[in-house]
């Protein structure tokens, strides 16, 4: 497999051309002192089918999980007897926003938390009720659906104060090469964007669709769980999922995707 | 294994001799059969094979499903309201777990 | 609790019947199967490529889920509807891919479902209407393996 890092220098611009592609693609501009002038989606970098399943939320499966995660957010669950409801009320209310702002600084714990994490701390501390595994059912049902109350919101995480030391680690590890192919996220995902990795069409890897549902898996994938599968095909070892690692690159990773629609539950290859 | 609830949308109600699109969609993994576990083991096939939508009884669309229909199977068909009553949508997999669900429809006055 | 009707307990054991008098190995047998499978449903008849629209995409995004509509021109009245509709997929390890039934009550002839493609292979839909005659429609679609790890 050859990945021509020739021309690196030449593909640092703002215009992507698809092969194929029929329509320009829709991007905003990038934040301030970010490396691209425009920042785009995955869903731009989908074929128009993809797409639609996305855009239509009977055919986007994700939705079985929001479902799910809507009667789950209503059960009494733990020695306490509380639902999420008890404290939050309705989501569609009391979550609007929250997702689109994660990964978030938690002064009690004194590091950042994402969402997983935070809907683990409520079952745990306010419920009573033990924790969902990673990467279970319950618990990437109810990160879509929380997250899914902030869809069509601009992504927006905080990258000051005490989360900067965060920022700072996660953008090292975001241009780390790493594993025997020894790439980094920004090999595929900064300097060949809009190429062919066999027959992949490389997007900017942004994270605003996440947890998304992903056609090859046919189900919803959690951010860390993609981080791992990315390390995996490098051939390195991942770190493991909600580690500081993943989190300071979910936090990175969020920022060069701020002013992005949250899009979960996306649809992706 | 917790309740299984498909998704159904289909207008509320329709004019004599509409025709409506309905679409639905389920959980289900579509085990094909063809997969191996860790171990290199099959793991055996769980699909669901059988469709049906029946309007106040009577048959509108049936579907003999195969291994090749994808995970979480989508089915979008139609119908044609002549009259006021009650869609009975069924899914039936290997294992002869059955879900149902219903729909009513009025017609326009 | 469910029991089998006996349409479905006739449909099973020939089901059971034609996959034991197929072999399923290599690309090449699979064809054979689908060209089979679309014989017995034409019935002794030749399929005429008109009336069907099967509509796939030239590439597949995935080969996992592939999203296929079809639509079959058809009055739907009790003179003239289209009884059944088989998929038939040539590149698969199991060619057959789904059998649809319509009635009068259906409307429109017209259905959507997400397939599972193997690899580039040819999708076949045919349509049978209620005095016999069948039609039928073809496409190719390309299945790719993606980039990073699949």
């Amino acid at each position: 497999m050859k990945l021509p890092f020739a021309i690196a220098a030449a593909l640092l611009c703002a215009s992507v051309v698809l092969a194929g592609a029929d329509e320009a693609l829709k991007g905003i501009p990038a934040p301030p002192g970010h490396v691209f002038k425009t920042i785009y989606s995955g869903y731009q970098f989908r074929t128009a089918k993809t797409r639609a399943l996305q855009d239509d939320d009977m055919q986007n499966p994700g939705f079985l999980a929001i479902d799910r995660a809507a009667d789950l957010w209503n059960k009494i669950d733990g020695a306490a007897g509380k639902s999420c409801a008890s404290c939050h009320g309705t989501a569609e209310d009391s979550m609007k926003g929250v997702g689109a702002k994660m990964p978030k600084w938690s002064a009690a714990l004194g590091k950042p938390v994402n969402l997983e994490q935070q809907i683990n701390i409520c079952r745990a501390n306010a419920m009573k009720a033990t924790p969902w595994p990673f990467k279970s059912q319950a618990l990437t049902d109810m990160t879509t659906f929380v997250r899914f109350q902030s869809r069509g919101m601009p992504v927006n995480v905080q990258i000051d104060g005490p989360m900067a030391p965060w920022f700072d680690k996660g953008k090292e590890l975001y241009y780390d090469r790493v594993g025997q192919l020894d790439l980094s996220c920004a090999s595929c995902h900064e300097t060949n964007v809009g190429l062919h990795m066999r027959a992949d069409l490389l997007s900017q890897g942004q994270s605003n669709g996440f947890p998304t549902y992903r056609l090859r898996d046919q189900r919803l994938i959690p951010l860390h769980e993609r981080f791992q599968g990315c390390m995996h095909d490098v051939r390195a070892v991942p770190y493991e999922p909600l580690s500081d690692e993943f989190l300071a690159l979910e936090i990175y990773l969020a920022w060069r995707g701020v002013g992005l629609p949250v899009e979960t539950p996306a649809v992706r290859n | 294994m917790a309740e299984n609830k498909p998704r159904i949308k289909l207008p509320k109600e329709a004019g004599k001799g509409e025709i409506v699109q309905i679409k639905t969609l389920i959980t289900h993994p579509m085990e094909s059969g063809q997969r191996k576990d860790a171990d290199g083991k099959p793991i055996p096939r769980k699909i669901i094979n059988r469709f049906v939508c029946e309007f106040n009884g009577k048959p509108v669309f049936e579907a003999d499903l195969e291994t090749a229909i994808s995970a979480n199977p989508y089915i979008e068909f139609f119908a044609k309201v002549e009259d006021e009553g009650t869609f009975t949508f069924t899914w039936v997999d290997d294992d002869n777990v059955v879900t149902t669900a219903q729909e009513h429809i009025a017609l326009k006055a | 609790m469910q029991t089998f009707t006996r349409r479905q307990s006739l449909a099973l054991a020939a089901a059971l019947a034609a996959g034991a008098a197929l072999p399923r190995a290599a690309l090449a047998d699979t064809k054979a199967e689908a060209a089979e499978l679309i014989k017995r449903f034409a019935d002794g008849k030749e399929p005429m490529k008109s009336t069907v629209t099967l509509d796939l995409p030239e590439i597949a995004e995935n080969g996992n889920t592939v999203p296929l509509s079809v639509k079959v021109a058809s009055p739907m009245t009790a003179q003239s509807y289209v009884t059944d509709l088989l998929i038939v997929a040539d590149g698969n390890p199991n060619a057959k891919t789904a059998a649809l039934k319509f009635s009068p009550l259906s409307g429109k002839a017209e259905a959507s479902l997400r397939i599972r493609l193997a690899q580039t292979q040819t999708v076949t839909a045919l349509a049978k209407m209620n005095d016999g005659s069948v039609y039928m429609d073809q496409k190719v679609v390309k299945v790719t393996i993606g980039g990073c790890g699949g």
